[in-house]
């Protein structure tokens, strides 16, 4: 099949991709900050619609996972972006050249757009060639340029370039001003006169003067005079400017649309190589995951919210990382424990891994293996307030009605703090109700609850803890551990540190 | 272009950093009252003299350089003083040509680069005379080499041409560019070009018709075209004008070059003029090699002391060769300071070059000086004390070389004897087995003794003297340390003349 994307091998999933919207679950797992900063630099490319669409195929995150590894050569990525900057140079130049005013000045801008398109184009394969390569995206697209580099129409519209562009960087003019005239001639190898002026003062030089020479404004556009004097030069170097001529005449369209789709979709790769970089180099882990149609056993080492990590990625604290995992029957962690322990970051990582491996990517984590979903659904708590809690409370029933209305038992479902606003009787029965049916569904769940008894109802449900540091129970860890629900541990740690168990306290009010 | 008064490879560099030590050795050998003398009133003379007397010399040969160049000096004291005259003149005369901070044109700064230029030439001019009469009265090295250099390399051909580029940037015949055309067509790279003399004429010709097809007339009422005109020559004589202000700026670094060399002898002729008042001996110290260890000295007394007392100062003869410790105890006020301090003084005059405060002096050069003297105003924590004193011996430490010299004053008294003595003990073993001479004045008798009686061949004990009266003669003489330091002495000394009864 002949090359047509670097991203994607179903043209359902490429024609997707072309508007995509961003997902309902981006907000609440904070991947809308995650692909803001990801993409931040390269919005000219618009790859924000790319990450919001999700594959549908294993053989499709095959695709992208070995051009990837594909990527992992750090001299191709460099060319990568060489090719990058020739394509945007190029469009800049066309871009000053549509909105240029003087003829010779907007054929100039054309010929050089031309020529860095041919000279970007040929470096691109150059690269290809050089570098080690087993992903089919690459392989084709190498085929794809050594076949379009060595077709005629491209040759000779490099060549044509070529040789204007040096003809016309040949030229050298003199400019005698005097009074209000100047006489525009060939250069004809006058001396450098602040040579002569340096040499004759240079033996006094004791070090390096500081060299502060005037800057000029610097406009891209030509008044009059200047115009006219081109115009002068114009006829000093007719050959070489009736050339210039015929050449915009002759190449009105240059660009190849798949090279210029290729130019796009690559940023995705390196944009999101980029981040991982940022990131690993805090001693963060990335891994491709083992992504399954079917399998729900998931499971990742050593994970972390990707998007704090990023967020504190500016700041002196590190992250820390997680495990979590689902054997045999097991479809649900219920997230218990004390506040600010890292309840909800378990909840998103979970979210995310799942979101990142469906578009292809490399996930946080040593190792992991996800199951390629659906669908994404989260339930997180409404930031705005409902005022009357009945209202709340009715509005939560409705979106979880309505996540398990659609959900299917591929799905991946994160549901966070649910039924905060009811009473503990009641969020025991409405959270029972609702992680019954979640098991039924069989779907994928992560449930974030201060109920308790909501992490022992079966096989199906994990019950995952986060923990304090036993010596100062006031001291978070954010490490997550797998062990049932006890809410009264950390009340008993809690109260050990001031003295007021009873043991503690009996002692006490003795003495 | 160098000087060569100051070293013989190298130009004297006000830049250098000085040692990270010297705001100690500054206070602790009362420098401030040297370098006063040597500046006599001017302050660009007090940093050179900072700099000079600081940034010593470590090698013998570089030493006897200047020393050549001083005796020169000394021998024709107005000429050194005019030549720094006309350097003052020459970079006073080009700072006061107005150089705008705002209007940085190029061709602003082609003017005033034109003026500076020809002022400077003229201060250059005069050098030059003064270099061709007085030649055959100079017989160093440096100044051979200064004289020689300024006639070789300012001579007539050179004000020839100077002056025929001072002549040329009025440019009465325009101005000739050379471009290329860059990105968008647009012109780039003007550069100012010497028109050839043959086409000379033809192209002034060939612009003085109107018709010619390839000149550009801009009409009188065109503005802007005006405006496109005047920012081509601008960016036409910019690479010119920026090389005439840094060709400005090469002749005035060597003037200054030249002002700080010929400061440093001017300084020392004014020094030397002081002592001469106070007819006390200066002599040429001989220097030793590094790692020779030696010390004789005849006569030697504490610069600073004798410029600030009209008294005269008491000097001491000193026969330290092969000594790497020599331990000053006695009697409070006794002259173990001054001593000290004249030790120290000496080195540092004799490694930048200078004449010293004795009638003879022997000394093998060191690679570094450091002071760690008693520091009165810090007597308010105790605790933190001894703190401050180890912390700043361990800054010493950290920087001392096998043939430094170390110059300790009360050290280790922050503490009790027995503390003092024992850190005392373990430091000087260990720098006088690295070849670290030390000179120490202590009060640590349990110290003292200890080391006098391990009988060290390298080690060499002054007393300050003290007549059987209890007066003290200031003068030092070899004999093993005393246990008590004599306060009672001085208590006595000093309530003889108020209310006690002498007994």
């Amino acid at each position: 099949m002949p090359f047509s994307s670097i991203l994607f091998i179903d043209s359902a999933d490429l024609d997707a991709a072309a508007d995509a919207p961003e997902p309902a679950f981006f907000h609440d797992l904070n991947l809308d900050r995650l692909i803001e900063s990801v993409t931040r630099g390269r919005e000219q490319y618009n790859l924000k619609p790319l990450f919001y669409a999700r594959l549908t195929s294993l053989a499709a995150i095959a695709y992208r996972h070995d051009v990837l590894r594909d990527l992992g050569q750090q001299e191709l990525v460099d060319n990568l972006r060489v090719f990058a900057k020739a394509m945007q140079s190029m469009r800049d130049n066309l871009g000053r050249a549509q909105k240029l005013h003087y003829r010779r000045q907007k054929e100039r801008w054309r010929l050089d757009a031309v020529g860095t398109y041919c000279r970007g184009v040929a470096g691109l394969l150059q690269a290809l060639n050089e570098a080690m390569l087993e992903s089919r995206g690459f392989l084709d697209l190498r085929d794809y340029l050594t076949h379009y580099t060595s077709s005629s129409g491209f040759t000779s519209m490099f060549e044509d370039t070529q040789g204007v562009q040096d003809g016309v960087s040949r030229i050298a003019y003199c400019l005698h001003i005097k009074g209000n005239r100047i006489k525009v001639s060939r250069y004809d190898g006058e001396p450098d006169y602040s040579r002569d002026v340096q040499d004759t003062f240079r033996r006094f030089r004791q070090r390096p003067t500081r060299s502060s020479r005037a800057s000029f404004s610097t406009s891209d556009s030509m008044d009059h005079v200047e115009a006219g004097i081109l115009d002068i030069v114009a006829r000093l170097y007719p050959e070489t400017f009736s050339a210039l001529d015929r050449h915009c005449e002759r190449y009105p369209r240059f660009a190849d649309d798949t090279i210029i789709r290729f130019d796009r979709e690559i940023q995705f790769y390196l944009a999101y190589l980029e981040f991982v970089a940022r990131a690993s180099s805090t001693g963060l882990l990335f891994c491709y995951p083992k992504v399954s149609a079917d399998d729900k056993k998931v499971r990742a080492c050593e994970t972390f919210d990707i998007a704090l990590a990023d967020k504190l990625s500016s700041e002196p604290v590190s992250v820390v990382t997680n495990d979590f995992s689902l054997e045999g029957p097991e479809r649900i962690l219920v997230v218990s424990g004390p506040n600010q322990g890292g309840k909800t970051t378990l909840a998103r990582t979970f979210g995310q891994l799942h979101y990142l491996a469906s578009i292809g990517c490399l996930v946080p984590g040593r190792e992991a293996r996800l199951l390629l979903c659906d669908e994404l659904f989260t339930h997180f708590e409404r930031e705005e307030n409902l005022g009357d809690l009945t209202g709340k409370l009715q509005d939560e029933l409705v979106r979880t009605h309505d996540i398990l209305e659609r959900a299917t038992s591929s799905s991946v479902i994160i549901i966070n703090e649910i039924f905060t606003s009811a009473t503990l009787r009641d969020a025991l029965v409405l959270g029972t109700e609702v992680i019954e049916r979640l098991i039924r569904l069989d779907a994928l769940c992560v449930c974030v609850t201060f109920v308790d008894e909501l992490a022992s109802l079966g096989p199906a449900t994990v019950s995952v803890v986060s923990t304090v540091d036993p010596a100062d129970p006031a001291v978070r860890t954010y490490k997550l551990v797998r062990k049932p629900a006890d809410g009264l541990a950390y009340a008993a740690a809690i109260a050990e540190k001031y003295g007021l168990t009873y043991e503690r306290l009996k002692d006490r009010v003795r003495s | 272009m160098r000087a060569q008064l100051m070293h013989r490879e190298r130009d004297f560099d006000m830049e250098d950093p000085l040692p990270p030590n010297a705001d100690a050795l500054i206070q602790d050998l009362d420098l401030t009252t040297l370098f006063a003398a040597m500046a006599a009133g001017d302050n660009f003379l007090l940093d050179v003299a900072k700099h000079a007397v600081l940034g010593s010399l470590t090698d013998g040969d570089d030493i006897r350089y200047r020393q050549d160049v001083l005796r020169d000096c000394i021998r024709n004291p107005s000429v050194v003083k005019e030549i720094y005259a006309i350097t003052v003149q020459a970079i006073e005369t080009e700072r006061q040509i107005y150089r705008s901070v705002f209007f940085r044109s190029p061709n602003a700064i082609l003017r005033r680069g034109v003026d500076a230029m020809q002022a400077l030439l003229g201060m250059l001019a005069r050098l030059r005379r003064v270099a061709d009469e007085q030649l055959e009265r100079f017989c160093s090295e440096g100044f051979i080499e200064l004289f020689g250099t300024l006639g070789k390399e300012v001579d007539d051909t050179f004000f020839v041409a100077a002056e025929d580029h001072l002549t040329r940037l009025g440019f009465r015949d325009g101005v000739l560019i050379s471009a290329r055309l860059d990105v968008g067509n647009k012109g780039a790279g003007y550069i100012l070009r010497r028109p050839l003399d043959t086409r000379r004429g033809l192209v002034a010709r060939l612009s003085d018709l109107v018709s010619d097809p390839f000149t550009l007339r801009i009409s009188d009422r065109d503005e802007s075209g005006a405006r496109t005109l005047a920012d081509l020559r601008e960016r036409g004589i910019d690479l010119v004008a920026d090389a005439l202000e840094q060709s400005v700026d090469h002749v005035l670094g060597f003037f200054n070059v030249l002002r700080s060399e010929v400061g440093f002898y001017v300084g020392c002729l004014n020094l030397h003029a002081r002592m001469a008042e106070r007819s006390v001996p200066t002599c040429f110290p001989v220097p030793a090699a590094r790692g020779e260890t030696k010390l004789s000295a005849k006569c030697l007394y504490d610069t600073c002391l004798a410029l600030r007392m009209d008294d005269r100062v008491t000097s001491n003869d000193i026969a330290a060769d092969r000594k790497l410790l020599v331990v000053i105890t006695g009697a409070n006020q006794g002259g173990k300071s001054t001593t000290l301090r004249s030790l120290g003084l000496a080195q540092l005059m004799m490694q930048c070059g200078m004449f010293v405060s004795a009638e003879a002096l022997t000394a093998n050069v060191c690679d570094r000086l450091f002071t760690h003297f008693k520091r009165e105003e810090d007597a308010t924590m105790e605790s933190g004390k001894l703190d401050e004193e180890l912390s700043r011996m361990s800054d010493i430490a950290a920087q001392l070389t096998p043939n430094s010299i170390l110059l300790c004053n009360e050290s280790f008294a922050a503490t009790n004897e027995r503390e003092g003595s024992e850190i005392a003990r373990q430091v000087l073993r260990a720098l006088i087995e690295a070849g670290v001479k030390v000179y120490f004045v202590t009060h640590l008798f349990d110290l003292a003794d200890g080391l006098y009686r391990e009988r060290l061949s390298e080690a060499l004990f002054l007393r300050a003297g003290r007549q059987a009266d209890g007066r003290r003669t200031f003068r030092m003489v070899e004999g093993e340390p005393l246990p008590t330091s004599f306060g009672e002495d001085l208590y006595k000394q000093v309530f003889t003349h108020s209310f006690l009864p002498d007994r």
